[in-house]
This record gives structure tokens, C-alpha cells and sequence, in this order.
């Protein structure tokens, strides 16, 4: 039995892993060069064999795929917005595009890791957050934790035919960073897949100061509404795995403003569960004193 | 934030988004979760009201007690492993021990709660072996009231803002909830003169659950709308109602029907009340607003600890849909970020540079 005492942080992966840890690897994606082509999703859904999704037309700009979930690892988010609006102008109309390949973002301070019961979610010696199928007992408890909507569930209902062994049927699933290529020192699937090398792929140190040098090089083409998101290691997950180059506040991709892993609030919501079973004590011995009167 | 970008806030009030799809997702539970917050509540306040009817000498109380406990403890587990989408991997739960993971730490407390009922009801049955029993007992009694309240952490100790950002007062409403279906169940099965701390219990638990409940929405403000929409709000009403009247029915009502009715709408109002939570959940999460605005809160007061915005300040122009409630452009320093965002896109509706490209 292994135990996790240290309250609202899951110690990181090189830490526990000795003589056997990695550089903490990750995504930049810069998403002012994405051009919306879709390659790292199906990269992603070769690679990792995820199941397809439910086809469909969302009338949603170019996005059919929706959202994040257990068989989408890689979302391309499209937003069709006027310009002439914020100080946002484009050069030769009055619209733009924002096209944003969306990932889990493999949190410093997970909050999927530090939910789940069953210890299936784990973190790599390359610091990044996997879940283990054949572990996970499809309990859902990451599902609602995670501050971004990433992780799903595979249902029952959707078992294929007999032929063919078909793993992870009701268990939650999500983007492995491509953990079974960086053993092998690959690069993920979907970077590798990028045409425009919107998604990089790197040690997260590196990245972070690239990513910082092309905002600071927007920034003087008067791009001024460019801004990192989750580079910062102080922000309420201590920072992404996976950040983001955005032209846009976040949740206009659909991102919280300012993501914060719930377990650090857990003093606070231990302490309260604690007070308010003191309190059930204390009313049933209030109960009881009162006597047969 | 990177801090990087010298621009204006996120939307306080979520009214941007995309395409207004959810940020995070809705649990993947089933029913059969609140079912358990209610049985479970139940069984972790009888087993303490059994153990302290039993250390007073009520020992009618304390046999009601035991077989309720009994009862509301066996169907636990089934509820929850029929929740897991692979139930045969259940035992994985105790792999591990993580008070990060509240339904870890429940996973245990519920486990050694039904070894201590079980062995504590075998006994009563059997007549046998007393110092065991009390001391199965007493294990069941003193985990009994984190048996009632860990459930709320495990909701709160989620992204939900309607569960977390309730994280203080939702506890305390299970707590009281616990205590009026519990003191409700015993007093539905012990003559009128045993059952005087049952009902004392499930008169003050129902007052707690009310109030905690009150409390809970003020802190939550718009963060609440969820209780007051559809079914969910049905739902809130009809246990708020049901609590209400079951209470008061206890108080009143000196003869043993008037006792065994109340019980039942107490019992209905505790089952009805998870449902309520429950539901309001899934609400929360569908509508990105929340999200949005919740986290968004976040943004600004880790910005308040920073050096301040300079607010474009143009009187007048706050918008309708600003959700604060200040005096408008009394104080044009301390305008929301929305507000700046507006003020300075009408103010300055046209970029300084010019048109631009991205590349």
C-alpha cells in the first residue's frame, strides 16, 4: 500500500524516480500559427488507436470534434470572430480566424492524480500525468476534477462486436503525452504530425523561454493581445505540461481564466467535513444527554 | 496569467465563451450515488446515536439503532460499486490510502464502518459476546459522523463551482441531513418514551440542514442559479419542504402516528435534499458561465495581490450586465476588469497601429 500525505500536491514524478528521472517534458502549443488542419487529432487517434467519436455536424465553424474527451486527446477549436472589436484588427478584413489545437495540459499539481482512488493515474519520470486503463475501475472522480473538462469515460453500451480484444471500456481516458514514444525517445504524435510546428514538443524549460521570446516578438509586430497561458509556475495548478501561446482571453477557446486544482483547497474542505461531523458528535450527545424527558 | 499581456480581464460574468459549450465536464455518475450520500449519511449517524443510546442505558433506542445502521450499511457498497464502469475492479479502491482523494479516504471509512455494523448487528442478533458488540459499536459510532460528511468533501473536492465553492457549508448539510434521517429512522422504530433523543436528534438535524442550506446559497450568489432552475429547483423545494414540515411534525405531534409520519417526511426531505445537490452539479458544469465567472474571480483576486490595472474609467459606462452591484463610476479606480474592457473599447473603438497581421 503506498500512501500521498502531502496535502494539495502530488510530489512530482523526477522527484520519486532517482537515478530514473527525465527532464520534465511538455507542449507549446502557439496557437498564432495554427492553421486549423486537424492533422494532430487524427495523428493522435492512429497512434493511440482511440476509438472514434460520434460523427456528426456541430454547425460549430470547422469544429465537428466538440470538446476534449476520452476519444478526442487533441481538440482543434475554431472561433470566427469580427475584428475592429478590442483593438483587434486584421489586415485585410473585418473577421478573423482563432484556431487553437486544445490537449490536456499535464498539471504540476494535477487534480485527476491527486483524486483518483485506485492510484491508476500516475506521474511519469518525464513529469507528465497518465492513466493507467488497466488499473482505473471507471470510478468518474477525475471526470468532474479536472478544472479543464479534458478526461471522459468510455461507456459499456459502446462495446464493438465480439472479434477483436477492445481495452478501457468503461474507464477514463486521455492524452498520454504520448508516454510509450517518449520511452523511446520520440516525439508525441500529434507534434510530430503539425505541419506548421504550432505544436512543439520539449523540455518544458526550453519551451517556456521560447514561448516567452515569441510573445515579446508579437508583442513588437503589435500583436499586443498575445499572451501565454500556464507558463507561469505559480499560477492554480503550478503550471502546465502543455501551455499555450493565446490571441484571446481563454475562455473564448473554452479555457478557464484561471484554472485552480481543487485539492488545494483541501485544508479547507477537510477541515469543514471534520467541524461538521464534530458537530453531528456533538448534536447526538446533546440528543441523548437530554434524556427519556 | 503570464502577466505578459497588457490587456483586460476575462469576463466576470462567463458571457464569453466558446460557442457556450461547457470548460469542464459533468460527472459521469449515476443516480445511485445520491441514493448512497443519503444511506450512508444515514448509517454513520445512527451507529452514533445507537452508541450513545447504548452508553446511557436507552437500549430500546439502541437496538432501533443498531438494525437501521444495519440495513442503511449493507446497501452502501452496492450503490457505489454499481456506479463504476468497471464494477468488478472495485477492490482497486483499497490499493491505496490518499486523503487527496476524498473518495479514497471513504472507500475506508466505509469499509471499516460495515465490518464494525456487521459484527455489532450479528451480536445483537445472536445475544452473544457484549464486549464485542459494544466495542463494534463504539468503532461504528465514532466513525460515523465522518461517515456522513466525507461524502460533501468528495463533491466539493471537485472543479464543480456549485459543489466546490460551497465547500464550507455543504458538509454541515449533510451533517444535519444525516442527523434528521437518522434520528427520523429510529424513531420510526422505537416506542414513543425511548425515541424522545431520536427525535431530538432529527429536530435539530433538520434546523441544521435548513440553515446550512441557507448559508450555502448566500456564499454561493449567482454560483446558486442552479437550485433555481428546472427539476433541480422542484427538487430544493420539495426537500426544503419536506424537512420543514417533518420537523415540525416531531415537535408537535405527542402520539406515536403523528411521530411515524414525520419520520417519513424527514427521511423523504434527507433523500430528496442529495438529489437536489446532486443535480444542481451537473447544472453547474453544463454552463460555461460558471466556470468562467468562478474562475475568473480567481484571476482577479490573485491580480489584486499584484500592482493594479489602470482602469479606463468612462463615466456611465457600465454595462448592464456587470454582476457587482457597486455605485456606478462612484469610484472609477476601482471599476471590475469587465468594466475597464468595455471602457476601453469605447473609448478607443479603433487601433492605434492600424490594420496588422499575425505573421
Amino acid at each position: 500500500m503506498s500512501t500521498t500525505l502531502q496535502l494539495g500536491a502530488t510530489p512530482l514524478g523526477p522527484a520519486s524516480y532517482g537515478d530514473e528521472a527525465k527532464p520534465r517534458m511538455g507542449f507549446f502549443t502557439d496557437t498564432s500559427i495554427c492553421i486549423g488542419c486537424k492533422a494532430c487529432e487524427i495523428a493522435c487517434k492512429e497512434w493511440n488507436q482511440v476509438p472514434q467519436d460520434e460523427l456528426g455536424f456541430s454547425g460549430e465553424s470547422f469544429d465537428n470534434t466538440g470538446e476534449l474527451s476520452a476519444n478526442s486527446w487533441r481538440h482543434v477549436a475554431f472561433i470566427e470572430q469580427p475584428t475592429g472589436v478590442g483593438g483587434v484588427q486584421a489586415a485585410d478584413s473585418d473577421f478573423r480566424w482563432l484556431m487553437s489545437s486544445d490537449v490536456c495540459k499535464h498539471c504540476t499539481h494535477a487534480a485527476c492524480l491527486d483524486v483518483c482512488p485506485t492510484g491508476a493515474i500516475f506521474r511519469t519520470e518525464f513529469g507528465t500525468v497518465v492513466i493507467q486503463p488497466d488499473v482505473c475501475n471507471g470510478c468518474g472522480y477525475c471526470v468532474p476534477a479536472c478544472p479543464f473538462g479534458v478526461i471522459g469515460r468510455r461507456e459499456r453500451d459502446q462495446l464493438p462486436a465480439a472479434d477483436g480484444e477492445v481495452t478501457g471500456l468503461g474507464t477514463t481516458h486521455k492524452c498520454t503525452l504520448c508516454y510509450d514514444r517518449l520511452k523511446d525517445g520520440i516525439e508525441p504524435a500529434c507534434a510530430k504530425a503539425c505541419p506548421t510546428d504550432s505544436i512543439q514538443f520539449g523540455q518544458l524549460d526550453e519551451l517556456r523561454d521560447r514561448a516567452r521570446g515569441r510573445v515579446e516578438r508579437l508583442h513588437e509586430e503589435g500583436i499586443a493581445e498575445a499572451r501565454l497561458y500556464g507558463e507561469d509556475p505559480n499560477d492554480g495548478v503550478g503550471g502546465f505540461g502543455a501551455f499555450f501561446l493565446l490571441l484571446d482571453d481563454p475562455e473564448v477557446y473554452g479555457l478557464p481564466p484561471d484554472p485552480v486544482v481543487p485539492t488545494k483547497r483541501l485544508p479547507e474542505i477537510w477541515g469543514a467535513a471534520f467541524l461538521a461531523g464534530a458537530a453531528l458528535a456533538a448534536g447526538v450527545v446533546a440528543a441523548v444527554a437530554g434524556g427519556r424527558r | 496569467m503570464s502577466g505578459t499581456y497588457d490587456g483586460v480581464g476575462p469576463s466576470a460574468d462567463g458571457s464569453r465563451s466558446y460557442y457556450g459549450k461547457p470548460v469542464i465536464k459533468e460527472p459521469v455518475w449515476e443516480p445511485t450515488i445520491p441514493a448512497y450520500f443519503f444511506f450512508g449519511g444515514t448509517a454513520g449517524a445512527t451507529a452514533s446515536l445507537g452508541l450513545a443510546a447504548r452508553l446511557t442505558g436507552n437500549t430500546a433506542l439502541a437496538r432501533a439503532a443498531t438494525y437501521a445502521n444495519a440495513v442503511a450499511i449493507a446497501v452502501s457498497p452496492p450503490l457505489l460499486i454499481a456506479d463504476l464502469g468497471r464494477p468488478e475492479r472495485f477492490l482497486n479502491m483499497l490499493r491505496m490510502f490518499k486523503v487527496t482523494s476524498p473518495m479514497s479516504v471513504g472507500t475506508w471509512i466505509v469499509s471499516a464502518s460495515g465490518l464494525a455494523s456487521g459484527a455489532a448487528v450479528a451480536l445483537e442478533i445472536l445475544g452473544r459476546l457484549p464486549r464485542a458488540k459494544l466495542a463494534a459499536e463504539a468503532a461504528a459510532g465514532a466513525l460515523g459522523p465522518f461517515l456522513a460528511t466525507y461524502t460533501a468533501a468528495l463533491l466539493a473536492d471537485t472543479s464543480i463551482p456549485v459543489w466546490h465553492e460551497a465547500r464550507r457549508e455543504l458538509p454541515f448539510v449533510f451533517a444535519g441531513s444525516s442527523a434528521a434521517s437518522a434520528g427520523a429512522a429510529c424513531a420510526l422504530l422505537t416506542s414513543s418514551s425511548a425515541a424522545r433523543p431520536a427525535r431530538r436528534l432529527a429536530v435539530a438535524g433538520a434546523a441544521l440542514e435548513l440553515a446550512a442550506f441557507a448559508a450555502m446559497q448566500r456564499r454561493l450568489g449567482f454560483l446558486a442559479e442552479p437550485y433555481r432552475h428546472g427539476r433541480t429547483r422542484t427538487l430544493d423545494i420539495t426537500a426544503r419542504a419536506l424537512s420543514a414540515s417533518g420537523a415540525l411534525g416531531m415537535v408537535v405531534g405527542r402520539r406515536r402516528s403523528a411521530a411515524v409520519g414525520a419520520g417519513v417526511l424527514l427521511l423523504a426531505g434527507s433523500l430528496v435534499q442529495r438529489f437536489a445537490v446532486f443535480r444542481a452539479g451537473f447544472a453547474s458544469a453544463r454552463d460555461p458561465r460558471y466556470t468562467i465567472a468562478s474562475s475568473a474571480s480567481e484571476w482577479r483576486s490573485r491580480l489584486r495581490r499584484q500592482p493594479k490595472p489602470t482602469c479606463h474609467s468612462v463615466p456611465g459606462a457600465r454595462g448592464p450586465d456587470t454582476p457587482t452591484s457597486a455605485p456606478a463610476s462612484s469610484k472609477p479606480e476601482r471599476c471590475t476588469l469587465a468594466e475597464d474592457r468595455r471602457n476601453r473599447r469605447s473609448a478607443n473603438p479603433q487601433p492605434e497601429n492600424g490594420p496588422r497581421m499575425l505573421h
